[in-house]
């Protein structure tokens, strides 16, 4: 058996990579079964709504150009296309999307990761990360304005001096203030990273949601 | 007993040589791209605010270039001399395999096509409504899982090519008779684990599971792609040559049997150890760091084995024979990834080490310090044979060596003490720049560690143009010719 080649074929070959299978794949499978996968409509929240709003109210002709009304629905669209980018441009090479309970990490960036936040579309595949040599970004929506992430996304040397991270001139027609489709998604998929906690954002409460 | 097939009968020597020049070709472009992150990193990209060429795009090169370019295609060379000279019986198709060369190199071609200019061409309302309609992460460009980033309309070929490639070993090995030598159990279980694995990483996170459940098949997909395809591989290489290269066969046939399963039943298990502390239940993230220290006994075993095979000839090997050398320096490096595994998978060191350049250096180590290396043993060893006629220069072998082997290892011990340091600025919540401003003295070490080891291959590949060139005359009977040092020429 353990020369023949039909066991190699039959035990190692397909038996202890199913058993392997079984334990790290199925068996969580089995326990977040009743749980729903939302649509990016379904996630679309006040919070981030207001952001997507604001980018309508700043770049008004770009973002008639790219989305027309700043609707649900547009911004529905916009949060998938921002991941489209999200994960076309390699930005989950560098910031994870999880929060760990050890290494001060809550105190950081805010409440440690559940698993009911990863069951929606975008998270698909689930974006937890694996390096982060920028900080993680799970808990990044409602932080920073959509002016600041402009110019961060454009050239982040501009507000971030020691900023390893390389510039994105190409999510803009020009200058930081004239974001095009590309540029509009990837703020607002940024700005809804988050935006489903109801400590959301950390230090600065929107007017839309205060009584929420 | 029927007489023994004559070499040329068994071997297509030509398809070897096309596929050690497309690996290699691939590993230049794999070293570029790592290049230019790592002068990103130190705010020296010469391309900054190129779209095409931007370090995001070909972060993900470097790391596709290096799996599915250079290890596949020199892999794939290999088991053209090794499978049939083991099992006496020539592949299932000449024609298949040259059909499998071409698709594999178009493969991979599309692959990095698609990675650097999918994303660009993203913006299509067709896709966009295929997004909404059907719930699915229509990517253009890169996929979003490490090493499963190969396009979504490049899988399906990319699976077809192998299952082809399985089907094609698998003959020769179904047809051999009498008891099977290790390295083709480690090529039987690989051939069936690649195939499982890419299938399983490739449709399941995309299509049919999400959330945290995804998160743990994409752990186990990374984690099996190095396990499952190139371990195996490399571990079965080294069952074949260095009997072969020392002359003597392997030291403890037992210990194979532990070695080979082992590996087999523990390895496969650890997949989630890539995730430890997200939500993926906790007692599964404690499987798979028990199983992960279970591994690093059967490594130990499997060292052990090959070091008897060397037995008290280390010395004079070691300076007279190069492959041996690659080979030997190869496992010496795996024991130390493995044993550094052992210890930074349990959750004491995770707290610290996870997300930082520690890992990039362990993959560093594992993947070039061990299994390109021994690729370059193989190569070393095999080109002389596949052009008849000695190396140009033994030198620039001998630069070869050192550079990739002493650059790897400066690389490995940096980013290993860099991530130490990243973790501890972290951990004590300052400003996220002294994180990255910290790590520039080790980022700046790192690039020129790296230039060594680009420097290796340029060695490598002038002194392989040169041998090319040069007018030597035919070695008679290339596939017979004996051991490793006897086609060098002697040092000057």
């Amino acid at each position: 058996m353990f020369e023949s080649k039909s066991g190699i074929f039959f035990i190692a070959g397909i038996g202890f990579f199913l058993l392997a299978f079984l334990g790290n794949g199925v068996v969580p499978m089995i326990m977040y079964k009743d749980r729903v996968e939302q649509t990016a409509e379904q996630v679309v929240n006040k919070r981030v709504m207001a952001q997507f709003r604001d980018l309508a109210e700043r770049y008004p002709e770009s973002f008639k150009e790219a989305f027309g009304e700043p609707t649900e629905e547009a911004c529905a669209e916009a949060l998938r296309l921002g991941r489209q980018v999200y994960v076309g441009e390699g930005c989950w090479h560098c910031h994870s999307q999880f929060v760990r309970p050890v290494s001060n990490e809550s105190r950081r960036w805010g409440p440690v990761a559940k698993t009911t936040e990863y069951d929606n579309e975008l998270q698909r595949p689930v974006l937890f990360g694996t390096r982060r040599v920028g900080p993680d970004l799970s808990r990044e929506g409602g932080r920073r304005g959509n002016d600041w992430h402009a110019v961060h996304f454009h050239r982040p040397k501009d507000v971030q001096v020691d900023s390893p991270m390389p510039a994105y001139p190409w999510f803009f027609e020009g200058s930081p203030d004239r974001p095009n489709r590309r540029g509009i998604a990837i703020i607002t998929y940024v700005q809804w990273l988050g935006s489903w906690l109801p400590s959301y954002p950390y230090y600065e409460e929107l007017a839309e949601v205060q009584d929420d | 007993m029927t007489a023994i097939p004559a070499h040329a009968d068994l071997v297509d020597e030509k398809i070897i040589f096309r596929y050690y020049i497309a690996a290699l070709a691939f590993l230049t472009i794999s070293m570029v791209a790592g290049l230019m992150v790592a002068l990103q990193l130190v705010h020296w990209n010469p391309f900054g605010g190129v779209e095409l060429l931007s370090p995001g795009r070909w972060r993900m090169i470097h790391t596709n270039a290096i799996a599915y370019g250079f290890l596949a295609n020199a892999f794939l060379g290999t088991l053209h001399w090794a499978v049939p000279r083991l099992t006496f019986h020539p592949v299932a198709s000449r024609a298949l395999s040259w059909f499998i060369f071409y698709a594999w190199q178009v493969i991979v071609l599309s692959t990095a096509v698609g990675i650097v200019v999918g994303p660009s061409l993203q913006d299509q309302p067709w896709l966009l409504d295929l997004a909404k309609r059907w719930r699915l992460p229509m990517n253009l460009g890169a996929q979003g899982l490490e090493w499963g980033e190969t396009p979504f309309w490049i899988d399906p070929v990319a699976l077809l090519g192998l299952a082809l490639v399985a089907i094609n070993f698998m003959v020769p090995i179904g047809r051999s008779k009498g008891p099977m030598y290790v390295t083709l159990w480690y090529f039987m279980a690989a051939f069936v684990w690649t195939f499982l694995t890419y299938a399983m990483g490739n449709l399941l996170p995309e299509y049919a599971v999400g959330g945290t459940s995804a998160g743990a098949i994409g752990g186990l997909f990374i984690h099996d792609l190095v396990g499952l395809f190139v371990t195996p591989l490399g571990w079965g290489l080294m069952y074949y040559f260095v009997p072969i290269l020392l002359k003597k066969p392997i030291w403890s046939h037992g210990l194979s049997l532990v070695g080979f399963w082992g590996l087999a039943f523990f390895y496969p298990l650890q997949g989630i150890h890539h995730f430890l502390y997200t939500p993926i239940p906790m007692f599964l993230q404690y499987g798979a760091v028990i199983s992960t220290i279970a591994v690093e006994l059967v490594v130990a075993t499997v060292v052990i084995n090959f070091f008897g095979t060397l037995g008290s000839r280390g010395y004079d090997q070691f300076f007279n024979n190069l492959p041996i050398r690659y080979f030997y320096t190869g496992m010496v490096f795996y024991f130390i990834t493995c044993f550094q595994c052992a210890l930074q998978v349990t959750l004491t060191f995770q707290k610290l080490i996870h997300f930082t350049d520690w890992v990039v250096g362990h993959a560093h180590l594992v993947m070039f310090g061990v299994f390109s290396l021994w690729l370059f043993g193989i190569m070393t060893y095999l080109f002389p044979r596949l052009l008849g006629k000695p190396w140009y220069s033994r030198k620039l072998c001998e630069y070869h060596y050192w550079l990739s082997a002493g650059g790897l290892f400066v690389m490995f011990i940096d980013l290993t003490l860099a991530g130490v340091f990243q973790g501890y600025y972290w951990a004590s919540l300052q400003q996220w720049d002294v994180s990255t401003n910290g790590s520039q003295p080790f980022w700046i070490t790192r690039v020129f560690a790296g230039l060594a080891m680009f420097g290796g291959l340029l060695c490598f590949l002038y002194n392989l143009w040169m041998t090319i060139r040069s007018a030597e005359e035919r070695v008679p009977e290339a596939g017979t010719a004996p051991g490793g040092a006897s086609v060098l020429p002697s040092p000057a």
